[in-house]
């Protein structure tokens, strides 16, 4: 399943850093950060329920860049 | 600008009113503390960053480098250096963020094709707005002229012309009248139209192009990839590059029995880490990708990622579907050979007249080219004869319209031909040989002027595949200069032949495949890039290809290839450019010949610098004059 998630960062590089954030999380199968587009789009592993994942991945991304923000978590 | 960016500015501009109060006005108190006040107003926010990273064990980000390199230059006494350090990285800051979000907004309005209402019309002829997405398919919606057409549908009432730039990024305007089938995201231009949704909003044209724009950055190209990597190696390791002109160098020299210099070498370490922040590489490359694919969308032009806009520069081979890519995909009769004392209109009458029930394109093309009106109650005692043509009684005498084996059958002998160009038809009348009409497919009529300025771009070889027999191949090819064609092709066999190709190619060049996306979706996805043409309104293609050209002319590919040399150049200029810069002054710094304020110009002025690059890559219009201007 792949999501599509509005996120707020102010750098490329924190959009960068983001995306490696999300890639480990569990559950994530692929992560991409768009710093143009301002989106992530995550797709989930096989039985990876979204929410909760995507609780972890916002946990992972505060961590790696704190003024972050995903929309709709 | 945003409520941070005002912010921002505010406290860059305060903290610049202050600094001038301290050079014009010297107060009796120390430089520390005069200088430590517009610090803080400038830079609090970078410390309070800087903090939390540390708290977070992310230590290696550009908050803290800055931290680590104005605090350290406090220490040191340079207090002025120090304040401009991070002023000048907040005003940088602040310019990118203005322009990324500048571009971000002019690449937005290109594709702002959005419909924001349509009016559904009520069952008294009345009709209010409401939102696309309420509109069930099979409504009826009214579009007034100046509007957006909302949702795909086909008009019952009205004729109007269609702007179609938007989408197609054609200046001509589209008429349309009752039949005509619209599609959203054209701007009715002169009069009020009546339309019948076919489809719903989220399955509309307008949709599918967003949705693709959209997510068009999420398919990365390799250098985006490569310099989101290179900078997770480079901030660390310019860090711990820092440490060490910090520690080693005085430790030698204090080994050595020399004068340790210790402030020096520390000076110059924090040069290091002001050098270190790999914002402008990281923001420039994809900003550059961006613009490519924003300009290359205003002509009509979709690329589905910035990777296959990166693949597409480097195209040598470029792969034709002949029908419908290179030729209309209609069919028309070309020539008309009656036989010895037979009228041409009679011989054409006579075959329209015998195919009227025919649905065949052929036949379609026949009634088309029969210039008198057609009445089918002229016609009777129809008998279709598979694999050989038709026979019937036209106003009482036998007329048979079919191929040579049908005139074999009938026991008449064929004049000899040469030109075996399309389709023959060949017509008897009253069991006499009549004379034959070739039918061909049409050229587009910027087909040759398509394949030309591809060779021209450094497209290495042109292949045309088609099912069409070998004479007609052989006929295009020749007329448009196509390197090498492949005739006869069954719909599976183009495949093969693209495997062929495939495997024939330098490992560095790339194959791309045109097609216009019916029938040729394996095709489409087998090519290094897929490239569908003419997909206004055609979702299949939408889907198949890596790169949707809205409408159907083929010298648009040549363009796209430009723009996507022209980006690919840019965003190599910004990566040499940046690294060079920074690589030199991380030299000059390490040998104490820069000091922070070259270190500020490495940081911030090679991103403004880079990002003002990258934004070139949205203006196309040159490249569209230039396309235009040589045949």
């Amino acid at each position: 399943m792949k999501k599509t998630y509005k996120i707020e960062v102010d750098c490329a590089n924190c959009a960068a850093k983001m995306e490696h954030a999300a890639n480990a999380v569990e559950g994530v199968a692929k992560a991409t950060v768009s710093f143009m587009t301002q989106k992530m789009s995550v797709e989930f592993a096989e039985g990876a329920e979204p929410g909760p994942t995507m609780q972890k991945v916002l946990a992972a991304c505060k961590k790696v860049e704190d003024d972050c923000e995903i929309y709709g978590v | 600008m945003t409520k941070k960016q005002k912010r921002a500015l505010y406290q860059i501009l305060a903290a610049l009113a202050l600094l001038v109060v301290i050079a014009l006005a010297p107060l009796p108190l120390p430089d520390f503390l005069l200088y430590l006040v517009p610090y803080l107003v400038v830079g609090w926010d970078v410390l309070r960053k800087a903090l939390k990273g540390i708290k977070n064990r992310q230590p290696f980000d550009e908050c803290f480098l800055m931290a680590v390199a104005t605090v350290g230059a406090f220490a040191l006494g340079e207090y002025a250096e120090g304040c401009a350090v991070m002023l000048f990285y907040q005003i940088g800051e602040l310019f990118q963020s203005v322009a990324v979000g500048r571009s971000r907004k002019s690449i937005a309005a290109l594709m702002d094709i959005r419909p924001d209402s349509a009016n559904l019309e009520n069952p008294d002829g009345s009709f209010e707005a409401v939102d696309p997405d309420e509109v069930e398919v099979g409504s009826v919606i009214v579009i007034q002229p100046g509007e957006r057409v909302p949702i795909d549908g086909v008009v019952i009432e009205g004729s109007s012309a269609l702007d179609t730039a938007a989408l197609t990024g054609e200046s001509l305007p589209r008429d349309v009248g009752p039949g005509a089938e619209v599609v959203s995201g054209c701007v009715n231009l002169t009069g009020l139209l009546r339309v019948k949704t076919s489809r719903e909003f989220g399955e509309s044209t307008v949709s599918k192009i967003l949705d693709l724009v959209e997510n068009s950055s999420m398919k990365k190209a390799r250098a985006e990839n490569f310099i989101t990597r290179f900078a997770r190696v480079y901030t660390p390791a310019v860090c711990y590059g820092a440490l060490a002109l910090a520690v080693v160098p005085p430790l030698v020299l204090t080994l050595l029995g020399q004068p340790a210099a210790f402030g020096d070498w520390v000076y110059r370490a924090l040069t290091f880490l002001v050098i270190s922040c790999p914002c402008a590489l990281v923001i420039s490359i994809p900003l550059s990708f961006f613009g490519g694919i924003g300009g290359a969308s205003r002509c009509g032009i979709l690329v589905k990622g910035s990777t296959y806009l990166e693949e597409l520069s480097r195209t040598g081979i470029v792969v034709f579907d002949k029908t419908g890519t290179l030729t209309r995909g209609v069919f028309e009769v070309a020539e008309i050979h009656p036989a010895e004392g037979v009228n041409p209109d009679t011989l054409v009458e006579a075959a329209a007249l015998a195919e009227s029930y025919s649905n065949h394109p052929i036949a379609q093309s026949l009634r088309r080219a029969c210039k008198a009106p057609l009445d089918p109650a002229r016609v009777s005692n129809v008998e279709e004869r598979g694999g050989y043509g038709i026979t019937a009684q036209v106003d009482g005498r036998t007329v048979a319209v079919g191929n040579a084996r049908l005139m074999e059958s009938l026991g008449l002998t064929l004049p000899k031909s040469d030109s075996a160009v399309g389709t023959v038809v060949h017509v008897a009348l009253e069991g006499r040989y009549a004379g034959s009409l070739a039918i061909r497919d049409t050229l587009k009529p910027t087909s040759a002027k398509a394949i030309a300025s591809l060779r021209k771009a450094g497209v290495r070889k042109t292949v045309m595949l088609t099912g069409d027999n070998e004479a007609t191949a052989r006929a295009v090819a020749g007329e448009l200069g196509i390197s090498e064609y492949h005739a006869g092709l069954l719909p599976g066999d183009k495949v093969d032949q693209i495997e062929t190709l495939l495997a024939q190619k330098s490992p560095k060049e790339r194959l791309a495949f045109v097609g216009d996306g019916i029938n040729d979706a394996p095709v489409l996805s087998r090519a290094d890039l897929g490239i569908a043409m003419g997909a206004l309104g055609s979702d299949a293609a939408i889907e198949a290809a890596d790169i949707v050209l809205m409408d159907d002319d083929p010298a648009r590919i040549a363009l796209a290839i430009q723009i996507s040399r022209r980006t690919c150049s840019i965003v190599y200029q910004n990566i040499v450019f940046a690294l060079g810069v920074k690589a030199l002054c991380l030299i000059l710094g390490a040998l104490g010949l820069a000091g922070m304020w070259l270190a500020i110009f490495a940081d911030v002025g090679v991103m403004v610098l880079a990002v003002l690059n990258a934004t070139r890559a949205l203006y196309t219009a040159d490249l569209v004059r230039k396309a235009g201007k040589n045949p």
